[in-house]
């Protein structure tokens, strides 16, 4: 850890991208499951997701990173589906 | 050289924030500021002043939105009274933890409630914890060179910190005194261009303030704005020195009035001094040992040259435009720490009185009254009571 002589005034951040090092997911008390039949690849979910949970390779969802999932239900809740079926679902953590 | 000139505080100040031609200033009104900002929104208007005016909803959002400007690499102003600040408060915190340079006129108003808008001090004494540098001021002239070398305090790069200026409420705002206003060029090679620190609009190196910082390194963030408030002494007598060789005119942390052989004096913040000084100046033309002591950097306090300016004396009292219900008022507070912490632990007899709330006048008489009660107190007569009101209708 840090000593306070070798801090930053300010509290300011001046690397980029660290909150890759700042892992989020173990306040999670629900987790989305995705359900690859019903997905038709819109990436809303991606989209809407606050943190950077939803993995993304060439252009398709392929399911979540749960290092960063906080378990908020945003994807859940926008995701349209496929003829009413949702392609996430939640479900409490330690099912 | 300057140039002489009958003016009101507000006035002064404006024209102290003209010459200094920041990058944004965001406001709202609050009586007595509201003449600043009118005025300085008049320069922006007529071109005088490149600045980018923001008119906020409140005052809350009117220093947020100076936080972010700062933050974004400009050189930021403000100006408030009062009710003002309160709304500012938690915004004034954010401020000096991101040690961002925001210059803020404080036109000291009193607080609700009762609802006042007359010139006291329990706005910018409530304000003492906020991390922010306090200038206080006791004329329009004072008001106007604080304000100027605010920008190069609150800009230095050893501590780049926020700072307000403060001036007494219509007292000052909106008197007319005689002055002198230095020229604008003379001003602008003082003040020199704004250096950003850390700024977010230098997008080639990405950052971010305001992070979450908890039981892990918090603590140390705080110790580090301690190490960064001790700097800010020097850092005021350094930019004092500069600005007497440029106006003559020569500031401290604090001015001593006919202190060093004196035996009783009155510590006096603001307008109420300048009416003490002349009551100092009475008594002594009656044999009387009489002196004065005007804080002017508040904070951070200087409680080691107060406590040394102070240690000769036999009898002192401080006067407080401000109280701290259920304490003494805050000024006492400061100078019964410097002199129980002054060298050798010789210490002059201390009493505290509350006067001029709301704009209640400070007369002659008041001042008179106080000191002959020091005299008293320094031939050996019992202090009655510690913390007292005066001018008050009993």
């Amino acid at each position: 850890m840090k000593k306070w002589t070798e801090l930053e005034p300010g509290a300011v951040v001046l690397e980029a991208g660290s909150s890759a090092r700042f892992k989020t997911g173990s306040w999670r008390t629900f987790k989305p499951r995705w359900v690859p039949e019903n997905c038709i690849q819109c990436l809303m979910c991606w989209l809407y997701c606050p943190d950077m949970a939803v993995k993304v390779v060439d252009g398709k969802m392929t399911g979540f990173d749960y290092d960063y999932c906080k378990g908020c239900g945003v994807c859940a809740r926008e995701c349209p589906g496929k003829q009413g079926k949702k392609a996430i679902v939640m479900e409490p953590e330690g099912k | 050289m300057g140039k002489i000139v009958a003016v009101t505080g507000n006035e002064a100040v404006a024209n102290a924030l003209r010459q200094a031609d920041p990058d944004v200033c965001s406001l709202y009104p609050i009586t007595p500021q509201t003449d600043i900002v009118q005025r300085f929104s008049s320069f922006v208007a007529n071109g005088l002043v490149k600045t980018e005016l923001i008119n906020a909803e409140s005052e809350h959002s009117a220093m947020s939105a100076a936080i972010g400007a700062a933050a974004a690499g400009g050189r930021v102003i403000t100006a408030t009274s009062s009710q003002g600040m309160a709304l500012m408060w938690e915004m004034l915190h954010i401020a000096s933890g991101m040690n961002l340079p925001i210059i803020m006129p404080l036109v000291n108003r009193a607080l609700s409630a009762p609802l006042n808008i007359h010139g006291d001090h329990s706005d910018g004494m409530g304000a003492r914890d906020t991390g922010w540098v306090q200038l206080w001021s006791e004329s329009a002239q004072e008001a106007y060179d604080n304000t100027i070398m605010a920008f190069r305090v609150g800009e230095h790069m050893d501590i780049r910190l926020p700072v307000m200026v403060c001036m007494d409420g219509f007292i000052v705002s909106h008197s007319i005194a005689r002055m002198e206003y230095l020229e604008d060029g003379e001003v602008k090679k003082f003040i020199g261009p704004y250096v950003p620190k850390n700024p977010l609009l230098d997008i080639e190196h990405p950052k971010s303030f305001g992070p979450l910082i908890l039981t892990d390194l918090y603590h140390e963030y705080k110790r580090l704005q301690h190490e960064i408030m001790g700097r800010v002494k020097n850092v005021v007598l350094q930019v004092s020195d500069e600005f007497a060789r440029l106006s003559g005119r020569k500031y401290g942390l604090f001015e001593s009035y006919r202190l060093e052989d004196a035996e009783i004096a009155l510590v006096i913040l603001n307008s109420a001094a300048g009416t003490s000084k002349d009551v100092v100046d009475e008594l002594r033309g009656k044999g009387i040992k009489a002196g004065l002591l005007k804080p002017r950097l508040f904070r951070p306090f200087p409680y080691e040259e107060v406590g040394q300016a102070l240690k000769h004396l036999k009898a002192v009292c401080v006067m407080d435009r401000a109280d701290s219900f259920g304490g003494y008022g805050p000024m006492f507070m400061e100078i019964s720490s410097a002199m129980y912490q002054a060298d050798g632990g010789q210490r002059p007899r201390l009493i505290n009185k509350i006067y001029g709330l709301g704009g209640r006048d400070f007369m002659p008489h008041d001042a008179r009254g106080v000191l002959l009660e020091l005299v008293e107190i320094a031939k050996g007569a019992p202090v009655r009571t510690v913390k007292e009101y005066i001018g008050v209708r009993e």
